[in-house]
C-alpha cells in the first residue's frame, strides 16, 4: 500500500465526483455531503459510464447512464451485477484527500 | 452435526434453480454446496438470450444468480471448469481443472448441447466448427454471432423451430438477410399442424425472413469458412454464416462414463435419482422421466422442487410425476402459443377450430371427454392463459365451445384467477407459480410491486405482469396495499406532493439539502435529489437555493450526457426559426471543436453531439447562443409551422406565437419535459394535436388549446381545453396549465398522464372557469418564475464551480 495525496478537499464540491489519473489509473474521487471521501474506479462495470458525474447520496452512487447503483464503501451494487473497485480514502490534517493504492 | 457434501455438475437453469430451492428448505444447514459449470460465468435465464441477440436486452439484466450470490450463500463455485469424471465408489467428482470434490449427495443437471445435424462440410480440417457456423445456446455464442455478423451479407438459419425462428428474427437486427431451412413441411413442426404452420410462415415471411421448407441441407459449401449450402433436392443457397438451432442433444457423456443408466437421457425416478444410484439425482434436459426429456423450463421448475422437497427431507413422499408443456414464441411481432397435441389422436377427440389466413389468425382446440389436450393459437392469444390453465389441470370445459375460441362472457377474470391451481406458473421467465405468488402476500407483501421484487415474478421479459398484479389483488382479497411510497413525491421524502410543498413552504426549505435534513431525518436519497431540486425552483422561483449536486449531470453541466460520457449541445432556436448569421457560427463552432455529427432534431432545432466536456464552456462561448434545454426535466421546445407569414392556408400566426410561448416558458423546471407546438391552421403540420400543450389557429381569428397530448412511448390526442380568442388568452391559459402541473403533477410524470390523471373537466374547472379561484395566482407564480430565468450556459461561464468541466484531474505534488 502507498498513500498518495491527490487534491485539497475543496477541488471536488460537497455531493459531487471527479476523475483523478493517480500512478497511471484512473480513479473516481467522491465528497459527500456527509464530509466523507471514498476513491473508486473510474469506470461503472455495466457500459463503461463515469461514475463521477452520477448522483451521491449519503455514501450511494447512481451511474448516470442506466442508473446502476453501488455503495462506495464496499463498491457492491445495490442494483445491478457486478461490484466497483474502491479503494481506502481519507483526508489528512490539511483537509487535503489522501488515496491507498495497492 | 457435520454437514454433507453436496456436489452438483451443471450451473444452468436447472443446477441452479433446484440449489435455490433447497437453500429454501433450509440445506444450507445441511449441505456444504459445491457446483461446477463450464460456463465461466454466474447462472443466467437462457431464455432471454433471444431477447439479448435481437438487442431488445443487455447481456447484464439476464442474471439470476450473479457470481455474488454464490459468495454470499457460501457456495463454491467452480466457473468455467468442467467436470469430467464422477468415481462413484470413492464419491468424487473430477474436473478438467485437476479439482476432485468429494460428495454425500450428486446433482447432475449438465442441460443439452445444440443437435447439429449431419450436414457434410461444416467442420474444419482439426474437427472445429468452420468460420462462420455457429450454434445458438449460450451467452458465448450470442456474443460470437453478434461480432461476427457485422457488415455481413445474408444469414441462413437451419431449423424452422422455436429457437430457429427467434435466432432468425435477432439476426435481422444486424441488418441481414435472414434465411430459414426447416427440413420438414412446415414450421414448428414439434408445435404445429400443417395449417397453423403455413400461416406462421406466411407470418414470418412478411416480416422479410425468408422460410424454405421441406429443405434439408446435405452438404455445406466454402473450404475456409462457410459460404452456402446444398440441399438434398440440389438447391443451393450462398450465404454468409449459418446458424444451426435444429434441435438438442442432453449432455450424458459424464453419466454414461460411470456407469449411469442412459437411454436418450438419463434415467431418473420419480424422485428425481438415477435409478442406478440413490446418491445421484438428476435434473433438467439431462434428465429422463417416465420416457419423457423436457427441453423447457416449466417442466424444471417443478423437477427442481421435488427435488429439494426428497434431498432436504423437507417432504420425503415429494413425487414427480411428469409435466404437461405449454410453449410461447418469443418471436417480435408473432403471437404464437401451443400446448398438447396437435392433431387428434383417435376419432374420440373432437377439434374446434377457426381460421382466418388473411389477418394470420388461427385457433384449433384438440378436446377429448371435454378436457383439453391440445391447443394450436395464431395472431391472437388472448385466451392463451385461460386454455393454459384448462390443460394443465384437465378441467372440464364450458359446454360453449365458441366461448373457448372468443371472448363471449366465458368466466370471468376473478373466477380464472381464483380456478387456477396454486402450482401454475404465473411467471415463464423466472418460474413462479401462483402459489408463490400468494405464499409472499401472505408472508406481508401486500403490493404487486413489493411481491414481484421478493419472487422475481414480472422481472424477466415482462409479459406476465399484468396477470402477476391480478393475482396479487386476488390474493390481497381486494385489499392492496398500495406500496406508499408510489403517493409520495420522491420516494427519500415520506410526503405527499402538497404536503411537501406545505412543510418546504412553512419551514423555510429553499435547498436539497435543508429538505433532507428537515422531512427525511437528515438521510440523503440519491434518486430523490433531482426531484426536490425541480420543486423547490417551482416553490421557490429567484429565491430558490441551487445545489448542483442535487441535479443529474444533464442539469448540473447544461448538456446532454451521451453513451461515451461526451455530451451534446442544442442551442435555443425558438419557433424553429433561424437566420445565416447563426447557422454560420453553429458551422464554424461545429468545424473548430470537430463536432462528430450535428443533427436536426425532432423538436426543430439544430444538435451538436459527442463535445468533450472540456470544450462545453469554448462551445457555448463561441455559439454566443443561450441553452434550448434539450436536456431537462424542463419545458424543451414549441414546435410551429410557418403559418399567415409565409403560408396560403394561414390562419393565425403560429411562429410567433410559438416564440412568445418559448420567452415565457423558457428552461422552466417541471415534473417532467414539456413539448408544446403551434399550428397556423387545422392542417397541423406541427404536430400540435399531440404535445403536452398544443394551439391550432381556426377560423375567425381563433385558437384552440389542447392539452396531454402525446406522440412518443405513448400516443396520445391531446383533449381540447377551450377556444380562445387572441394570443393573450393563449398565454394566460398556458400560464395557468403550466403552473397548475408544476405544482401538482407527480416528479416524472408527464402532461398526458397528468391530464388523464386528473381528467380534463376538472383541469377545465380550475384553468378555464377559475372554480377555486386561483387563476390569477397561477399566472403570476408563473410569472415570477419565469422572470427568475437566466441563461445557464452563460451563469456556467461565468461561475461553473471547482473543476467543473475537467474530465481528468491530476494529482497535486
Ligand atoms: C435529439 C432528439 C432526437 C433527434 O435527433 O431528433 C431526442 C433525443 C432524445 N430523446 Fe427524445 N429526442 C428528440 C425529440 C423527441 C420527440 C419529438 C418532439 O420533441 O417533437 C419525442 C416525442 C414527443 C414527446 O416527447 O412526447 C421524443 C420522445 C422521447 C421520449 C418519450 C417520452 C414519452 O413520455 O413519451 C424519451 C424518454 C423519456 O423522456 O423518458 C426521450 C428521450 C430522449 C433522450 C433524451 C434520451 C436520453 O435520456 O438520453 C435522447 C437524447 C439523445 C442525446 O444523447 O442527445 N425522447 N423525443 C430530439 C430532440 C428534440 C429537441 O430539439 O429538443
Ligand atoms: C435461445 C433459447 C431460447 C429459449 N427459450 C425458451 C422459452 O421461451 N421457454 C422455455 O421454456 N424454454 C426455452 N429455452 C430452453 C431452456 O433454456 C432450457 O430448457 C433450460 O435452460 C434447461 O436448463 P438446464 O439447466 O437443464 O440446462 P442449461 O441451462 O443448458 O444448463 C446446463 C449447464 O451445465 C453446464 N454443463 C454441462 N456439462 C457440464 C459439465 N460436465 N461440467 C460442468 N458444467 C457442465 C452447461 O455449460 C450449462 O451451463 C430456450 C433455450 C434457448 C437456448
Ligand atoms: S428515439 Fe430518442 S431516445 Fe431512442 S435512440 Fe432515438 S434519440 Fe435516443
Ligand atoms: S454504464 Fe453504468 S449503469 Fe450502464
Amino acid at each position: 500500500m502507498r498513500e498518495i495525496t491527490i487534491a485539497p478537499l475543496s477541488a471536488i464540491p460537497a455531493g459531487e465526483g471527479r476523475n483523478f489519473e493517480i500512478a497511471g489509473r484512473k480513479l473516481a474521487i467522491f465528497h459527500t455531503r456527509a464530509g466523507a471521501v471514498f476513491a473508486t474506479g473510474a469506470e461503472c462495470p455495466h457500459r463503461k459510464g463515469p461514475l463521477a458525474d452520477g448522483l451521491v447520496g449519503g455514501s450511494v452512487v447512481i451511474c448516470p447512464l442506466h442508473n446502476w447503483k453501488f455503495d462506495l464503501a464496499s463498491g457492491k451494487p445495490l442494483l445491478g451485477d457486478c461490484p466497483i473497485e474502491t479503494y481506502p480514502a481519507r483526508l489528512n490534517e490539511k483537509q487535503q484527500i489522501v488515496v491507498s493504492l495497492p | 452435526m457435520k454437514k454433507q457434501n453436496l456436489v452438483v455438475i451443471g450451473n444452468g437453469m436447472a443446477g441452479a434453480r433446484a440449489v435455490e430451492e433447497i437453500l429454501a428448505r433450509g440445506g444450507g444447514e445441511i449441505f456444504q454446496i459445491s457446483m461446477f459449470g463450464d460456463e465461466p460465468y454466474g447462472n443466467y435465464n437462457r431464455i432471454l438470450l433471444s431477447n439479448v441477440l435481437n438487442g431488445s436486452q443487455e447481456e447484464s439484466e439476464i442474471f439470476l444468480n450473479p457470481l455474488d450470490w454464490y459468495r454470499d450463500n457460501n457456495i463454491t463455485l467452480h466457473a468455467g471448469v468442467r467436470a469430467e469424471t464422477i468415481l462413484r465408489k470413492s464419491k468424487v467428482v473430477l474436473a478438467d481443472d485437476g479439482t476432485g470434490e468429494p460428495y454425500d449427495k450428486l446433482i447432475i443437471a449438465t442441460g443439452s448441447s445444440s443437435f447439429i445435424p449431419p450436414i457434410e462440410g461444416l467442420y474444419a480440417s482439426d474437427g472445429s466448427y468452420k468460420e462462420g457456423l455457429f450454434v445458438f445456446r449460450s451467452i458465448d455464442d450470442c456474443r460470437e454471432i453478434a461480432a461476427y455478423a457485422q457488415d455481413r451479407g445474408r444469414a441462413v438459419v437451419i431449423g424452422g423451430g422455436l429457437l430457429g425462428l427467434e435466432a432468425a428474427r435477432g439476426l435481422q437486427k444486424f441488418g441481414l438477410e435472414v434465411e430459414v431451412v426447416q427440413r420438414v413441411g412446415h414450421l414448428m413442426n414439434q408445435q404445429l399442424d400443417p395449417q397453423a404452420g403455413a400461416i406462421l410462415k406466411s407470418t414470418i415471411e412478411k416480416m422479410g425472413i425468408r422460410v424454405h421448407v421441406n429443405a434439408n441441407a446435405t452438404r455445406a459449401l466454402g473450404t475456409e469458412r462457410v459460404e452456402g449450402l446444398v440441399f438434398e433436392d440440389g438447391r443451393t443457397l450462398s450465404c454468409d454464416l449459418v446458424v444451426v438451432a435444429a434441435g438438442i442433444r442432453p449432455n450424458i457423456e459424464i453419466a454414461k462414463r460411470s456407469g449411469l443408466a442412459v437411454e436418450r437421457a438419463i434415467v431418473v425416478d420419480n424422485q428425481l435419482r438415477s435409478i442406478s444410484d440413490p446418491n445421484i439425482y438428476v435434473v433438467g434436459e439431462c434428465a429422463q422421466h417416465r420416457g419423457a426429456v423436457y427441453g423447457l423450463v416449466a417442466p424444471l421448475w417443478e423437477q427442481a422442487r421435488v427435488l429439494a422437497d426428497h434431498i432436504t427431507g423437507a417432504n420425503p413422499n415429494a413425487a414427480y410425476h411428469g409435466s404437461k408443456v405449454a410453449t410461447k414464441l418469443k418471436v417480435m411481432g408473432v403471437e404464437m402459443a401451443a400446448m398438447g397435441v396437435s392433431e387428434p389422436q383417435d376419432e374420440r377427440d373432437e377439434i374446434v377450430q377457426f381460421t382466418e389466413p388473411r389477418k394470420g389468425t388461427y385457433k384449433k382446440l384438440i378436446i377429448r371427454d371435454g378436457r383439453l389436450i391440445g391447443a394450436i393459437l395464431l395472431g391472437d392469444i388472448s385466451k392463451a392463459a385461460y386454455l393454459t390453465q384448462a390443460f394443465d389441470r384437465e378441467a372440464a370445459l364450458p359446454e360453449d365451445r365458441l366461448a373457448l375460441l372468443f371472448d363471449l362472457g366465458t368466466p370471468s377474470k376473478q373466477v380464472t384467477v381464483e380456478e387456477m391451481p396454486p402450482d401454475m406458473q404465473i411467471c415463464n421467465c423466472n418460474g413462479v407459480s401462483k402459489g408463490a405468488l400468494v405464499a409472499s402476500v401472505k408472508s406481508g407483501k401486500k403490493s404487486p410491486r413489493a411481491v414481484m421484487e421478493t419472487t422475481r415474478a414480472g422481472m424477466g421479459c415482462g409479459s406476465c405482469r399484468k396477470l402477476v398484479t391480478e393475482v396479487v389483488e386476488w390474493a390481497c382479497g381486494g385489499q392492496v396495499e398500495e406500496d406508499p411510497s408510489i403517493h409520495y413525491y420522491v420516494p427519500g421524502v415520506p410526503l405527499t406532493k402538497p404536503e411537501l410543498i406545505k412543510a418546504c413552504k412553512e419551514q423555510n426549505l429553499k435547498s436539497v439539502s435543508q429538505v433532507f435534513r428537515a422531512l427525511a431525518g437528515g438521510k440523503e436519497d440519491p434518486a430523490s435529489k433531482p426531484g426536490l431540486a425541480s420543486l423547490l425552483a417551482t416553490i421557490w422561483a429567484d429565491e430558490y437555493q441551487p445545489e448542483s449536486d442535487a441535479r443529474f449531470i444533464n442539469e448540473r453541466i447544461h448538456a446532454n450526457i451521451q453513451k461515451d460520457a461526451t455530451f451534446s449541445v442544442v442551442p435555443r432556436m425558438p419557433g424553429g426559426v433561424t437566420n445565416p448569421e447563426q447557422l454560420r457560427r453553429i458551422a464554424d463552432v461545429a468545424e473548430k471543436y470537430k463536432v462528430p455529427m450535428v443533427k436536426l432534431t425532432g423538436g426543430q432545432r439544430i444538435d451538436l453531439l459527442g463535445i468533450r466536456k472540456e470544450d462545453l464552456p469554448n462551445v457555448w462561448r463561441d455559439l454566443d447562443m443561450p441553452s434550448g434545454h434539450a436536456y431537462g426535466k424542463t419545458y424543451r421546445t414549441c414546435k410551429s409551422c410557418v403559418g399567415t407569414e409565409f403560408c396560403r392556408f394561414g390562419l393565425g400566426d403560429s411562429t410567433s406565437l410559438a416564440i412568445r410561448i418559448e420567452d415565457l416558458l423558457k428552461g422552466l423546471d417541471s415534473p417532467h419535459k414539456m413539448k408544446m407546438a403551434t399550428a397556423g391552421c387545422p392542417r397541423n403540420c406541427s404536430e400540435a394535436l399531440v404535445k403536452d400543450f398544443g394551439v391550432v389557429a381556426v377560423e375567425g381569428g381563433k385558437w384552440e388549446i389542447y392539452i396531454g397530448g402525446a406522440a412518443g412511448s405513448h400516443v396520445r390526442k391531446g383533449d381540447l381545453l377551450c377556444t380562445v380568442a387572441s394570443e393573450n388568452d393563449v398565454l394566460k391559459y398556458l400560464s395557468r396549465f403550466v403552473q397548475y402541473y408544476r405544482e401538482n403533477g407527480k416528479y416524472l410524470e408527464r402532461a398526458y398522464g397528468f391530464v388523464e390523471r386528473m381528467g380534463i373537466e376538472k383541469i377545465r374547472a380550475i384553468v378555464v372557469n377559475d372554480e377555486e379561484g386561483i387563476g390569477e395566482r397561477l399566472e403570476n407564480d408563473l410569472a415570477r418564475c419565469s422572470a427568475a430565468y437566466r441563461d445557464p450556459w452563460k451563469n456556467l461561464l461565468n461561475a461553473p464551480g471547482p473543476n467543473r468541466f475537467n474530465s481528468l484531474l491530476t494529482v497535486i505534488q
